[in-house]
């Protein structure tokens, strides 16, 4: 496999006139002057590149660009500035059963969306047996598609899709259908994929599928590259701009800065796996505090919120445990968690410096650490049981 | 995986059609464009019991009318059902095409909005469907050309082929050209359809275009070249020689137009390779502007 990248994104930008009223006519188009279109820059000066036999996660909030950008590397959109360079045959699933037609049977459905995807007749004869039973639609098959269910259509629609034979996929958003067992079955499907060293774009909401499937992963903001790297870092900084996007009351650093938070660290338990802390392990969370300026009445807090939920969990501050840390230059402040009882997954640290007497906010850094718990292993020792062995004459 | 990697490099600039390159695309694609045509087809003729049956009936009433009245009535123009069908045919061709060309990337917005495949595809479909009924209303044609007792001559029917390639040629360069503006100015379509209209006429399909020049004949020459600027007459007068003959009208006057058969094939074939010219122009400018379809739809 040569080092080469499957997909080459050189400065891409694109931009969309949005007519308040689209002209379709030369009537129309002589009267709305240039002016009242307004330019919407979907894209704005993207670059990366996606190496052969990668799989890459595409992630952002709704309108952030993942669809113009996997339309542009398509084919589909022709960016407005920059180059994309793409090697090898390409399949872009960007909604199931976009060439579906209503009329036809659901045989008839699979020639025609096979073909859109580059499947040869032959091919589609081979493959069709497969398309059908991974479809699970082995009774309808000549029946009409307009007398399909929703599921149905979306079950053929992948399954098509699965039987191509691309050397670069793109997928947008379309594991998100069906039921959880048939979403494991495109899941099976799209590892296969990887074994066999195809180049993947996934699209998708669903983060945890980025972080488990994919090898790297952007993120878009705003039609802008905002991350870029290791499936977990990218999902991380997601969470960030997520929370700050859906809650505009949500700051992630303020205060006075009299006193100030140096450094954070989360300490696992002695022993363990670096950055892997077990459910009922103790750990702690250490926090180095600077004073700017003389603080006399210094209150260091922390708190642990659900990663899933944003729900508290846990707190603790050294007021409550009666600790006075008078004035100091630097000091670490460690809080040790004596067996962390919740469920595995991952939580947010919030850390908190801030007045004992008035609650003035010296320095406050909101929900920006990140830890996660997982499952202890079961213990298998090897313990005494008695045993009885009896013979029976037959 | 794949023996042979080719490279797509896609950019902000229209790209420039290299016809050699594109037809290979095309046949890459070729699957496609079966697919569509047999879409189009089956949902042409969906829940009506009798199918592709109605394409057929059309020219057989056309004859059966046309037999019945001229019998009847009498007409100057010996054979006048062969003489109509066999412009009308061919007329029918370019209309079919041509309107649902126009419709054609409109009408599958969903797919060019979605699907990545060369666009082209969509108003080839088009023609493809106006094809297969004129396939089949042409062997009625020839059938009744036989069976009628008219006959074919042999010399004159080597016209039809190409005639029939002129015709296909100059049909292919205008759909092209109307399906792709027609993206963006929404008028071409209203416009394509009373253009036909007019265009039916100025064609000698109905009526004698022997009595069209002996008309002109007294007149300017400019009306005459004019009157062939049409490439649709050129093809029809082809398609008349080939399957109708002369015709000799009562008063003496020749039913088609009066040329010698060599000149006339040389009128055709220069027909073929204006559109040619015009297909190239036409198909470069609908690659053009079929990069901003998915945008425009």
């Amino acid at each position: 496999m040569t080092a080469a990248p499957a997909i080459e994104v050189h400065g891409v930008s694109k931009r969309f006139h949005v007519f308040r009223e689209k002209p379709s006519t030369i009537k129309q188009r002589l009267l709305t002057s240039r002016a009242r279109a307004d330019d919407f820059w979907a894209l704005r000066d993207v670059e990366f590149e996606i190496g052969e036999g990668t799989t890459f996660g595409l992630i952002g909030h709704n309108g952030s660009g993942k669809t113009t950008l996997l339309k542009c590397i398509a084919g589909i959109l022709r960016p407005s500035s920059g180059t994309i360079r793409q090697r090898g045959r390409l399949a872009a699933l960007l909604e199931l059963g976009a060439g579906f037609h209503q009329e036809l049977t659901g045989r008839e459905n699979v020639y025609l969306n096979a073909s859109f995807l580059g499947l040869t007749r032959k091919q589609t004869d081979a493959a069709f047996d497969d398309i059908v039973a991974f479809a699970e639609l082995e009774d309808f098959i000549d029946n009409e598609v307009k007398f399909y269910s929703s599921g149905m259509l979306v079950r053929l629609g992948f399954a098509v899709a699965v039987h191509v034979d691309p050397d670069v996929l793109l997928i947008d958003e379309v594991l998100a259908v069906g039921d959880e067992a048939f979403q494991a079955k495109c899941l099976d499907r799209i590892r296969t994929f990887q074994h066999e060293g195809r180049t993947i774009v996934l699209v998708t909401h669903a983060l945890n599928t980025v972080i488990e499937t994919c090898d790297r992963a952007a993120m878009l903001h705003h039609g802008e590259l905002h991350a870029i790297g290791m499936p977990d870092d990218v999902v991380r900084e997601m969470r960030y701009v997520l929370l700050g996007v859906t809650d505009p009351n949500f700051v992630r650093e303020e205060g006075t800065r009299e006193a100030e938070i140096a450094e954070v660290q989360i300490v696992p338990p002695p022993g363990a796996r670096e950055g892997r802390i077990l459910r009922g392990d103790t750990f702690t969370i250490a926090v180095d505090v600077r004073q700017n300026e003389p603080v006399d009445d210094l209150d260091v807090d922390f708190a642990v919120l659900d990663g899933a939920t944003n729900y508290p969990v846990m707190d603790a501050r050294t007021s409550r445990a009666g600790l006075d840390l008078g004035r100091f230059d630097k000091k670490r402040v460690r809080f040790r968690i004596e067996g962390f009882p919740y469920e595995p997954g991952k939580y947010w640290v919030t850390v908190g410096l801030s007045s004992r007497e008035t609650g003035h906010l010296y320095h406050v850094q909101t929900q920006r650490y990140l830890f996660e718990v997982f499952d202890a292993p079961r213990i298998q020792d090897r313990v005494d049981v008695a045993v009885a062995v009896e013979v029976d004459e037959l | 995986m794949a023996a042979t990697t080719q490279t797509v490099e896609r950019t902000s600039e229209s790209p420039q059609l290299r016809v050699g390159e594109r037809l290979r695309v095309l046949v890459a694609h070729r699957e496609i464009l079966s697919n569509l045509i047999r879409k189009e087809l089956k949902v042409k003729y969906v829940a009506s019991v009798l199918g592709a049956i109605w394409s057929l009936l059309n020219p057989l009433v056309y004859l059966a009318v046309f037999t019945f009245v001229t019998r009847v009535l009498g007409n100057g123009l010996p054979d006048y059902p062969v003489y109509l069908l066999s412009g009308l045919l061919a007329w029918n061709l370019f209309s079919a095409a041509t309107l649902g060309g126009s419709r054609s990337v409109i009408d599958n917005a969903n797919l060019v909005k979605k699907v990545s495949f060369p666009r082209e595809i969509l108003p080839m479909a088009a023609i493809g469907v106006a094809l297969v009924d004129y396939g089949l209303q042409m062997i009625v044609l020839l059938v009744f050309i036989v069976v009628s007792g008219h006959g074919l001559a042999l010399p004159e029917l080597a016209v039809l082929p190409l005639a029939f390639v002129a015709l296909l040629v100059f049909t292919a360069a205008l759909t092209l050209w109307i399906s792709a503006v027609n993206v963006r100015y929404r008028d071409v379509g209203h416009l394509l359809n009373i253009g036909l209209l007019v265009w039916f006429w100025v064609t000698p399909i109905v009526y004698a275009s022997g009595l069209v020049q002996s008309y002109l004949d007294d007149r300017a020459q400019i009306l005459t070249v004019l009157y062939f600027v049409n490439p649709l007459t050129a093809v029809v007068e082809g398609m008349h020689r080939a399957l109708y003959g002369v015709g000799v009208l009562p008063d003496g006057g020749t039913a088609t137009w009066d040329m010698s058969l060599g000149s006339l094939t040389l009128i055709v074939a220069a027909v073929l390779v204006a559109s040619l010219v015009f297909l190239r122009f036409t198909w470069g400018s609908f690659f053009a502007r079929s990069g901003d379809f998915a945008e425009e739809l």
